[in-house]
């Protein structure tokens, strides 16, 4: 090596391993990028899926009729329907009878049935408004039948395909945004139907799982973190909390059922029992989430505060505690938005009833929106599609929303020390 | 002042004694005729703190053994020694930060103005009040700088008012000597200070509430030479108007810093006397090794 050409610094055999070692980091960057990609696909899929189905239920067709009311068999009183009791007087007449005999008379005796609950809904609502159109003939745009809407967006049976091309013809068929399927409730004819009342519900046990969760959860946390003597007892708590998490969610739905219904006899269906319920499977996410948070105070916040002569809850409550918040709050919403999603537990209380009106406490039997989901994904007629659809999307946004609330939350409190 | 010039010069029969045993030493090696101790200077006056017989377990483990010092309020003390010696550990029972270590166990006896600091009558929030710590890092609250200052005090009543509390900050930030680089800036965050600063921050926070004692736990070993200058500088003019403990691993800052000194090691004190004493002419073997640098 003393002379001649300069000694190689790496020797073949080095040479081929750096070449073996590269491409193996190149084969593990791949298999990453295409993890990635599969997971961006499936969620791609999941949202455009969702969309392309259920972005119609937010939309409806309404048909062109008209209606001559003095000459038609509606009895009503103009002066009982501008009364409290208008509702009742409006739900008694036979607005169905009157819409089926227009229709027959107009698109032939195959369009008998063209208009559901929601034309009668319409005719009724146009009526409280405006007495005065049962002294005349007037044309109305209505929402037309599940049959027919189904026939007009994608395929329905032959009859209505029929009368789809017939109301084209005479453009006697526009499409609009369905405005009552965020204003109204569940109802049996899927043209009807609304998500407000399970919206509302959903809410409303979100709220009592909120206000019993975080609190106690919270202070669990901030108690076995910083005031409990760790001991056989703190032990087996914390395992036990740790096994709560895990446990799967059908059984809270059976201790709420065998707890809080057939022990303390609270109303069945009803959002405090939900949400009493939904409290007891949140809470160790909640305790497990804030224990974390607390222990990622740097100690020597506390021995600061201590140092000045803080007592323990001053070092707790003017230091520890908001510094922990921030992560405190993303396990709880993250705890929260899991609980939005829960259909088990709510089904063994009793909250799969047909609830036909948004529920006005938290003990009004009312629905939520993932039994909604469930609900309406089990129903015959293919109007439900849709809207089941619909109501995914609803349910997504409103996860999406919590999400970012905790995002936000978390930005907005983080500090660094 | 040199360190280790007067000490004598290690001979070759010392060296080879360092792996004898220790009872097997004589202590004739040192020089016979031993100055009156700190202790014996110091035993006609009263001191602000007395220890007698101070041992820390930690579990099992004892971490201190049977320790007596006495802090006077118009000297700094200093305790050296190695690292895991026990000087940070006897720091923390003179305002009872050990009570916050679940498997820490304090025996003996330490008393603040002749009142015992562990027993029932003492309220541990007071004491900390009269006793007051800085840590080795800077520790401010994620809080603005006049948040920092004016928490002890709000805590504990002192300055009722708004314009009371004010004063009471610039008090302290001016003893600390940072009022003039933060006095335009009180609202911004603690943590946007430089290291030195924020430790001249957390003196201020602690003489905030008027102690008696100032307990500092290596204050400048997270400090770069200027900051620990200027905190060396802030020791001084605080000295006499506080008594002030330091813990050091830095011989060179007790020996700048402080008027008395005590040797750690193993758990043990060594030694304690007048610092100029204990750097010239220790009377410990062990001591004088640490001092030489033959460990440590």
């Amino acid at each position: 090596m003393s002379s001649g050409a300069p000694a190689r610094r790496v020797s073949p055999s080095k040479d081929s391993r750096l070449r073996k070692r590269y491409a193996a980091e190149r084969r593990f960057r791949l298999a990453g990028l295409f993890a990635v990609g599969l997971s961006a696909f499936f969620l791609a899929f999941l949202l455009v899926n969702m969309a392309w189905k259920g972005l119609g239920g937010f939309t409806q067709y309404q048909a062109a009729i008209a209606i001559d009311f003095p000459r038609s068999d509606l009895i009503l009183d103009p002066t009982a329907i501008k009364g409290p009791d208008a509702e009742v007087v409006i739900a008694g007449a036979d607005i169905e009878g009157v819409l089926a005999k227009a229709a027959s008379a107009t698109f032939g005796p195959a369009a008998e049935n063209m208009f559901g609950a929601a034309a009668v809904r319409s005719v009724g609502r146009q009526l409280v408004r405006d007495p005065g159109l049962l002294n005349r003939s007037v044309t109305l745009w209505l929402p037309v039948g599940s049959k027919v809407d189904v026939a007009a967006k994608q395929e329905g049976d032959a009859a209505s395909e029929k009368l789809v091309e017939q109301l084209k013809a005479k453009s006697a068929l526009r499409r609009t945004i369905n405005r009552d399927f965020l204003l109204e409730s569940d109802a049996t004819d899927p043209s009807a139907v609304g998500i407000w009342g399970a919206l509302k519900g959903t809410f409303l046990t979100i709220m009592v799982t909120m206000l019993l969760a975080f609190p106690v959860g919270v202070l669990a946390a901030v108690y076995l973190e910083e005031f409990a003597t760790r001991n056989r007892w703190t032990d087996a708590i914390e395992v036990s909390i740790n096994n709560l998490a895990a446990v799967p969610s059908i059984i809270f739905g059976l201790l709420g059922l065998a707890v809080f219904l057939n022990v303390m006899h609270l109303p069945r269906s009803a959002p405090l029992v939900g949400g009493l319920t939904l409290a007891l499977m949140t809470m160790p996410v909640i305790v497990i989430a804030s224990r974390n948070a607390i222990t990622s105070v740097p100690p020597s916040i506390r021995d600061a505060a201590l140092g000045v002569g803080a007592s323990k809850m001053q070092v707790v409550f003017h230091h520890v505690l908001p510094l922990a918040l921030p992560g405190i709050l993303t396990g709880t919403i993250i705890g929260m938005a899991r609980a939005l999603g829960e259909t088990a537990p709510l089904l063994m209380i009793g909250m799969r009833a047909f609830i036909a009106a948004p529920a006005h406490g938290i003990t009004d039997p009312s629905s939520v929106l993932p039994v909604q989901i469930f609900l309406w994904s089990d129903e015959v007629d293919r109007g439900f599609v849709e809207k089941t659809s619909a109501a995914i999307i609803v349910l997504l946004l409103f996860m999406l929303l919590m999400n970012g609330l905790a995002i936000y939350l978390r930005n907005r409190f983080e500090q660094r020390w | 002042m040199p360190l280790t010039s007067t000490t004598p010069a290690p001979s070759s029969s010392e060296e080879i004694a360092a792996d004898v045993p220790e009872t097997l030493l004589p202590s004739v090696a040192l020089p016979a005729e031993e100055p009156p101790t700190a202790m014996e200077l110091d035993s006609q006056r009263t001191p602000k703190m007395r220890a007698q017989g101070v041992s820390v377990f930690y579990g099992d483990k004892q971490a201190l053994k049977d320790v007596s010092i006495d802090i006077h309020d118009d000297r700094v003390t200093a305790f050296i020694g190695p690292s895991g010696c026990g000087k940070s550990t006897f720091l923390r029972t003179l305002n009872r930060m050990n009570d916050t270590i679940p498997s820490a166990k304090v025996t003996g006896h330490i008393e603040l103005d002749g009142e015992d600091i562990n027993s029932a009558d003492m309220d541990v929030v007071q004491l900390r009040a009269r006793v007051g710590m800085v840590f080795q890092k800077p520790n401010p609250f994620p809080k603005s700088i006049f948040e920092n200052v004016a928490y002890g005090p709000r805590i504990h009543g002192l300055g009722s008012s708004k314009a009371e509390l004010e004063q009471i900050v610039e008090k302290s930030l001016k003893r600390a000597g940072l009022w003039d680089e933060v006095k335009d800036r009180l609202s911004e965050s603690g943590i946007s200070l430089s290291g030195g600063q924020q430790q001249r921050l957390c003196i201020a926070r602690a003489i905030a509430v008027d102690p008696e004692v100032i307990l500092m736990d290596e204050p400048c070993s997270a400090l770069d030479p200027i900051a620990t200058a200027k905190i060396e500088e802030l020791i001084h003019e605080l000295r006499g108007r506080y008594a002030i403990a330091i813990v050091t691993h830095n011989m060179q800052q007790a020996a700048r810093v402080s008027q008395r000194t005590a040797f750690f090691h193993l758990g043990e004190m060594i030694e304690y006397g007048k610092t100029s004493e204990i750097f010239t002419n220790p009377t410990q073997r062990r001591t004088q090794d640490y001092i030489t640098g033959r460990y440590g």
